[in-house]
């Protein structure tokens, strides 16, 4: 932080202590990093601003889980996020902290905190013993809050910092008598800083002046850490950072490597999918995508169903793109899925169990035969009934779901002054299904423009009802499945499939989607180019997604920033940077 | 209630002689005999409120067939019913319009932002605060929250917001709101005796280092990093703030009494979920203010395209305004008005909960001022033309009420206008562009 405490803040927490002494032998008290050198993976193109962005609610769980265990609970609710150009991660760029969130972050940290130094946790992640458990113990404070500061902020902290947080611990645990209510004030205050709470983008020099600049290696360190974990540095990765073993691209790939081939790849995946295919709707309904359906129609689809059918995708992608090292166009036409009970009864598929004694089992692996029509991501339950309404399906939802999540492709508003009288009565004979009700809407021609962009994809995902159950008639009526994509015509689901699996904009999607997660932006000024190459890559790279985040963690882009007045890591030594275009 | 005790003093004690730097007296004002106002005449404070329910009235379903002020209400039209025991205490706006200014139109969003903040967004840039929060920088700043957001539906989302980075979101349990407000942290305002948490006192100062950080973070980020980095820091200065209030004796608020806990519910887009859930929101919101805990809330009944449906029905509300038959003797969608209707008997029940707290000849609702409005004029369609809008309550005697005011073609701003006039707050025009006007309804401002 390179700041001195403010005289405010000295004199609320001023009291006989010898502060210059505090830290003498305290483990790691603002160490310095070795001095970095800075060089370019390969052709430099020009980059965007830097971005301050907000932890989201998975990224803050699943650091809170690493760091102190995962049998800590959070306490609190985290508030709904915004969704910028198709992504929740992008929306983080653009969203602050309201008055009622920062009130949540303050219960959470409380409670967080509690539980860290409470008799059950303290004597596992508490590094050491005070001498006395009912009065201050500053080396013991330090050693503990140098260690946790420096993993919650992506960081080391300053010996300004870390000044702070004992001064915090002295004063709450003489309060309070007790070293460990100390301790848990001055976590408290560490979980509601904006260093906790927000990514910060810090740049290393030069000072003065405007340009394009590049990340400090903790700064570096967190942009890998979050977009293949998904979560903040491990020890290993900070102390990399430490020893400025990211600056160089060798240093930076082997650290890559380690990265994409650990467990915990699995979890960054999971959370771009989730992110992508608008999972967060679950647990905060979204307008036009939403899990809830009325019990009374749907009496089999819980909220476990919902929670299912979203593992359930997350389950099938990993296999497929992570475990099997596959085709990314593969998702949509693959027969290889994992099932659950409840889910088997929604597909309407019998399940093998493999559980002794006839339990009812978990996970459970299962192929379709070929030419099923439930085979593929895109009839999923997580799909089909994410976008659909509470008690009918909806082929207008689907079909814009599939042109702006799968394709990118943006399908305009309707207009104001639509007259719907072609479709007024539900009953009506001549219209008994979604397909003649769409029909008839359609021949309106302000309509018709953008429901030809939606309703032949949407409506042959008919078979399935809003709940993701399979059916073949609605309204004692056989459900046509036939439709196009641009101009393409096709039979049924398995046909639907393969256009999308066929159709070039289904991957090119997939590498803008997953080029703006990480920039955390939308491109701009070269990096469109660079988003251009990453697409050629992905080809050539038969769709394989490890490689394509590779060359994205890899690559100079993702470090680089417009520089404009923003003060440098001081902790860094800016002269040695590299900063040319 | 306690003596001479002060926060300053009691921080200085409990943290060992250090010095506090920051210090807000009590206050040991008691209303009058009366109960309307303090003993120093100052009359209880003004609230302000928003509902917003979406979908719009079907056009002339609801407009009094009388304009202006001689009984215009006498006569509420059917789908108005459930607000006829409050016609005299409200207004009714028709013919009012949102401007697009040639901007694309984000069906059952536009309208309600171009209602709520008097501006149309580009994209997501649409950096104006809506009216409850322009009204709370000034109404707001000496209660506990600042405001309070409800959605009745369980949609978490709200159109409050300080920026377009800055987004409310609203509580969707009434328990949790309830735990949030009378939860342990509450201070009866009524009570003879008044001792500070030292809990408290830590939890205050710890939190003000955080705070303290802002000058030396706020170099490291770039121009537009820096508005969201200080929105942060608002939101923490308002925390402080909240604990500030806890520290000292709540001025006495003679209506306050501490409700009885909802109940722990379920929360979802059934419709008869909602309206459960808002007659515990009123209730909530209510004593809320009454007990002086909040001076400004939001209260949302369905949002923009609601998913909102009957029990075992296929359509959702949304649904049904576009594709529901209209009767032809009805000359309206009944399903449809069904939906308005009971979203109506919501903002009905919020008015009976403000309306049945007495505070000596007046009732909360008096020195309430509730704006309403929603997406559409005619959600069928999707019209930004003849969108309904409404208020209620006096405003503490600031506002006129009982009128029917037609004016085609206004702008919808002009409502929000003479609100934030009677709120007192020192503003002579309010949105941008086409939506902007300086024009309030005048003849209702006292």
């Amino acid at each position: 932080m390179g700041k001195l405490m403010s005289q405010k803040m000295i004199s609320l927490l001023s009291s006989s202590l010898a502060v210059a002494t505090l830290f003498a032998g305290t483990a790691q008290a603002a160490p310095k990093p070795t001095p970095a050198t800075f060089e370019a993976a390969g052709p430099v193109v020009a980059t965007g601003p830097a971005l301050l962005r907000r932890l989201s609610p998975d990224q803050y769980r699943q650091t809170i889980a690493d760091i102190f265990g995962s049998d800590i609970s959070i306490g609190g609710r985290f508030a709904p996020e915004i969704r910028d150009s198709g992504l929740l991660a992008v929306g983080a760029g653009n969203q602050s902290i309201t008055a009622d969130e920062a009130d949540q972050y303050h219960v959470m940290a409380q409670t967080i905190a509690s539980q860290v130094v409470d008799k059950s946790h303290r004597g596992v992640l508490i590094p050491c013993r005070p001498v006395s458990d009912t009065g201050a113990d500053d080396r013991c404070a330090g050693q503990f809050l140098a260690e946790v500061g420096e993993l919650l902020y992506r960081r080391p902290l300053s010996k300004d910092d870390l000044q702070l947080q004992v001064h915090i611990a002295r004063m709450a645990a003489l309060q309070e008598k007790d070293f460990y209510a100390g301790l848990r004030e001055s976590l408290a205050q560490m979980l509601v800083s904006p260093e906790f709470l927000f990514r910060w983008s810090e740049v290393q020099g030069p000072l003065g002046g405007e340009g394009v600049s590049t990340l400090d290696p903790y700064a570096r360190a967190s942009e890998l850490s979050f977009l293949l974990w998904n979560s903040a540095p491990d020890e290993t990765l900070l102390n990399d950072a430490r020893h400025g073993k990211l600056n160089s691209p060798k240093g930076l790939a082997r650290e890559v490597d380690r990265m994409l081939a650990s467990r915990r790849l699995n979890a960054g995946v999971r959370a771009f999918f989730s992110d992508m295919l608008q999972f967060s709707c679950a647990e905060n309904p979204c307008l036009d995508a939403t899990f809830a359906k009325d019990e009374t129609v749907y009496p089999r689809f819980t909220p476990q169903v919902a929670a299912d059918a979203q593992e359930q995708t997350l389950r099938t992608l990993v296999d497929l793109l992570i475990t099997h090292d596959g085709d990314y166009r593969d998702v949509f036409t693959t027969p290889r899925t994992f099932l659950t009970p409840d889910l088997a009864a929604i597909y309407g598929v019998p399940l093998p169990r493999d559980s002794p004694n006839g339990e009812p089992s978990g996970w459970e692996p299962y192929v379709y035969p070929a030419g099923d029509p439930r085979a593929g991501i895109l009839a999923q339950v997580s799909f089909v009934a994410l976008h659909s309404h509470p008690g009918v399906s909806s082929a207008v939802l689907r079909g814009r779901a599939l042109r702006e999540v799968i394709l990118c492709q943006k399908v305009p508003d309707p207009p104001p002054n639509v007259s719907f009288k072609l479709v007024l009565d539900t009953t009506n004979p001549n219209y008994p299904t979604m397909r003649s009700r769409l029909d008839a809407h359609i021949t309106n021609p302000v309509c018709a423009g953008c429901h030809k962009l939606m309703d032949p994809m949407g409506l042959v995902m008919e078979n399935f009802d809003s709940d993701g159950s399979f059916r073949t008639r609605q309204n004692g009526v056989l459900i046509d499945t036939s439709g196009s994509l641009d101009g393409k015509k096709f039979q049924g689901m398995p046909g639907l499939d393969q256009a999308v699996a066929n159709d070039p904009a289904a991957p090119a999607c997939l590498v803008s989607r997953l080029a703006e997660y990480a920039l955390g932006r939308a491109p701009t000024g070269d990096e469109t180019q660079w988003v251009a190459n990453l697409k050629k890559d992905f080809v050539a790279d038969h769709y394989r997604l490890r490689p394509l985040l590779r060359q994205i963690a890899t690559s100079d882009v993702l470090y680089r920033v417009e520089w404009k007045g923003v003060q440098a890591n001081s902790a860094v030594a800016p002269s040695s940077t590299v900063a040319s275009r | 209630m306690s003596s001479k005790i002060t926060r300053r003093r009691v921080l200085h004690g409990m943290l060992g002689g250090a010095a506090i730097s920051v210090g807000l007296p009590l206050l040991d004002c008691f209303l009058d005999d009366k109960g309307t106002a303090f003993a120093d005449g100052a009359p209880l404070p003004v609230c302000f409120g928003t509902w917003f329910a979406s979908m719009g009235w079907t056009p002339t379903f609801w407009e009094p067939e009388v304009v202006g002020t001689k009984d215009p209400m006498k006569q509420m039209k059917p789908l108005l019913k459930a607000l006829e025991p409050f016609q005299g205490k409200i207004n009714l706006f028709s013919g009012m319009q949102a401007f697009l200014d040639g901007r694309p139109m984000a069906t059952h969003e536009t309208g309600a932002q171009i209602c709520t903040t008097g501006s149309i967004p580009v994209g997501n840039d649409l950096d104006v605060p809506s009216i409850d929060q322009l009204a709370a920088n000034s109404i707001g700043t000496r209660t506990r929250f600042r405001s309070i957001e409800v959605s009745y539906e369980g949609v978490p989302t709200s159109w409050s917001r300080r920026s377009s980075t800055s987004i409310n979101a609203s509580e969707v349990s009434p328990l949790a709101l309830y735990r949030r407000i009378f939860g342990p942290q509450f201070t009866d305002p009524n009570s003879d005796t008044f001792t500070p948490d030292p809990a408290v006192m830590l939890e205050r100062s710890v939190l003000s280092t955080v705070t303290d950080q802002r000058a030396s973070l706020i170099k490291k980020v770039s121009a537009s990093d820096r508005v969201r980095l200080d929105e942060y820091f608002t939101s923490i200065r308002e925390i402080e703030h909240e604990l500030d209030v806890q520290l000292q004796k709540p001025m006495p608020m003679v209506a306050c009494s501490k409700p009885e806990a909802p109940p722990d519910g379920p929360h979802g887009q059934a419709m008869d979920l909602v309206i459960a859930n808002g007659k515990l929101f009123s209730v909530l919101i209510a004593h809320a203010l009454a007990c002086g805990q909040t001076r400004v809330f939001n209260a949302i009944a369905t949002m923009g395209a609601s998913s909102v449906h009957k029990v075992g029905s296929e359509a959702t509300f949304h649904i049904d305004t576009h594709e529901e038959a209209i009767d032809p003797k009805l000359g309206y969608q009944p399903e449809t008005h069904w939906y308005m209707a009971r979203c109506l008997d919501c903002f009905a029940d919020l008015l009976k909960q403000l309306d049945s707290v007495r505070e000596g000849p007046r009732t909360l609702l008096d020195r309430t001022v509730i704006y309403g409005s929603t997406d559409h004029g005619y959600a069928r369609l999707h019209t930004l033309a003849n969108i309904p809008l409404l208020t209620a309550g006096a405003a503490n005697g600031r506002l006129k009420t009982g009128y029917h005011l037609a004016a085609p073609g206004d702008t919808t701003a002009r409502v929000g206008l003479t609100v934030l006039q009677a709120l007192q707050l020192p503003v002579s025009s309010w949105g941008t562009m086409s939506n902007q006007t300086s024009r309030p309804f005048s003849e209702l401002l006292v």
